[in-house]
């Protein structure tokens, strides 16, 4: 029993869970930076730098607006910072001891959709006008990229008949795998707020978000979360698209490469779009998005 | 030193975050800072970002001559950013008025309303100089002595 929570305890906190996974965040963050200045003809930051950054914030004093409730200001973040912890907890990566169980996909789901739902009561909580105006952008997105990535994970586990991640890890390929990773794909820049579906966060536009209220702590709390949401996502990919290997070393690798491939790709279109208006991603969402969902859940109910 | 103290003091040199505010400036200054973040000058490499928000601030950067109008703007900006906080002052205007010296709408050197760490002098001062002021007010951070940590030394 004891033994058992020992290894609850480590799974949270170093690895999948908060450590190795803001560890991993940071370098998934510095490659993006670094690779969207290179792009621009840049040096780009140094290796530390989003370390450095959140150190930083750590270590700074906190200002709280005229107005705003305390509780929810300092409770919003760890909320999100808790999910994702939670989130990274069940999905089966290289050097996941805990089993699964029947139904952890639909948890896992809700728990990437929190640090959605901390970020847009942060927007509110403000009252900053930016704030709000932010917040109001990223929930109408969140409804706009979540018709592909739901439905993506739908079509599988129709397929499979199960909402068990062991059980969609081992299914064979097929349509309906293509079309969901097509499907899951495009839903992952705006999940992560990049261009060119950087509306909630867009700088020089609404100043800085949902954030924009936010500082010291509280702010550094928030980026550690958006780091590990990073790695929440491609964790999901990974356990969704992409074969698990027997041997225990190959597989690290693989997640690693999945995760670098990713991250790259993700950046290669941010560094070369322009920001869209809410109302072209919503349309882009529910149509391509959506005719790719709609594809993959056809093809599974049928075949 | 302790050991987070010791790795706060890097990290405070390592990032400096600004907020550029134009107190009344011609313009000049702050056609200056841009390029600072430019390929050419690149200053993401010292983890110099430009935020949109004083409240993710570390370092305050004013150009122009403290106007009247501007006067309680600055102030409050100065308040909202979250200390440790640093000022970094562009160019000769903030400093003696430059050639807007005497006149009725200019109220004074900067540093008689706000406490400034670095002066950066030129009319306007190249990027690189900016580059270096901003150096300067990290490395004043990291080793707690900018004006705002001096004064909260000695109140406590």
């Amino acid at each position: 029993m004891l033994m058992e929570f020992w290894q609850y305890a480590f799974e949270m906190l170093v690895w999948p869970g908060i450590i190795g996974a803001a560890a991993l965040g940071f370098f998934y963050l510095w490659i993006a930076r670094k690779l969207i200045a290179r792009l621009q003809g840049r040096k780009g930051p140094p290796f530390y730098q989003p370390f450095f950054d959140f150190v930083k914030l750590l270590g700074k004093d906190t200002v709280i607006s005229q107005g705003v409730s305390p509780a929810l200001f300092y409770m919003l973040p760890f909320l999100s910072l808790l999910a994702t912890g939670f989130g990274l907890m069940i999905v089966p990566v290289p050097g996941h001891t805990v089993g699964s169980f029947p139904g952890d996909i639909v948890l896992l789901l809700y728990l990437l959709e929190v640090p959605v739902i901390c970020d847009v009561m942060a927007g509110y909580v403000s009252k900053s006008i930016y704030g709000q105006v932010s917040a109001m952008r990223e929930a109408v997105m969140s409804l706009a990229y979540n018709l592909p990535l739901l439905a993506a994970v739908i079509a599988l586990a129709q397929s499979v008949g199960s909402f068990r991640i062991s059980d969609l890890q081992a299914a064979p390929y097929g349509l309906v795998t293509g079309l969901a990773v097509i499907a899951f794909f495009v839903a992952i820049p705006a999940r992560l707020k990049s261009n060119p579906f950087s509306i909630p966060n867009a700088e020089q536009e609404i100043v800085a978000g949902a954030h924009i209220e936010y500082n010291s702590a509280p702010l550094a709390i928030f980026e550690l979360s958006h780091a590990m949401e990073v790695v929440l996502l491609f964790d999901t990919f990974f356990v969704l698209f992409v074969p698990r290997l027997s041997n225990p070393i190959a597989n690290a690798v693989l997640y690693l490469a999945v995760g670098l491939g990713l991250i790259a790709l993700v950046t290669l279109v941010a560094a070369t779009t322009a920001r869209l208006t809410v109302k072209r991603a919503f349309r882009f969402y529910w149509l391509w998005g959506g005719l790719a969902a709609t594809a993959a859940m056809v093809v599974a109910v049928i075949g | 030193m302790n050991l987070f103290a010791r790795l706060l003091a890097i990290s405070r040199r390592k990032s400096p975050w600004i907020y550029t505010v134009n107190s009344g400036s011609c313009n000049g200054c702050d056609i200056e800072i841009g390029p600072c973040v430019s390929p050419r000058y690149d200053g993401e490499q010292l983890g110099m970002l430009r935020q949109g928000s004083p409240k993710h601030a570390d370092i305050l950067v004013v150009t122009g001559t403290m106007t009247r109008r501007s006067r309680e703007a600055v102030m409050s900006i100065y308040a909202q950013m979250p200390g440790p906080k640093a000022v970094v002052a562009i160019g000769s205007c903030p400093a003696s008025g430059n050639v807007f010296a005497g006149s009725p709408v200019v109220d004074g050197p900067l540093d008689s309303f706000i406490p400034v760490d670095v002066w950066v002098s030129g009319c306007p001062p190249r990027p690189q100089l900016i580059l270096e002021g901003v150096a300067q007010a990290a490395q004043l951070l990291a080793d707690g002595k900018t004006a705002y940590q001096k004064k909260k030394a000695q109140s406590c």
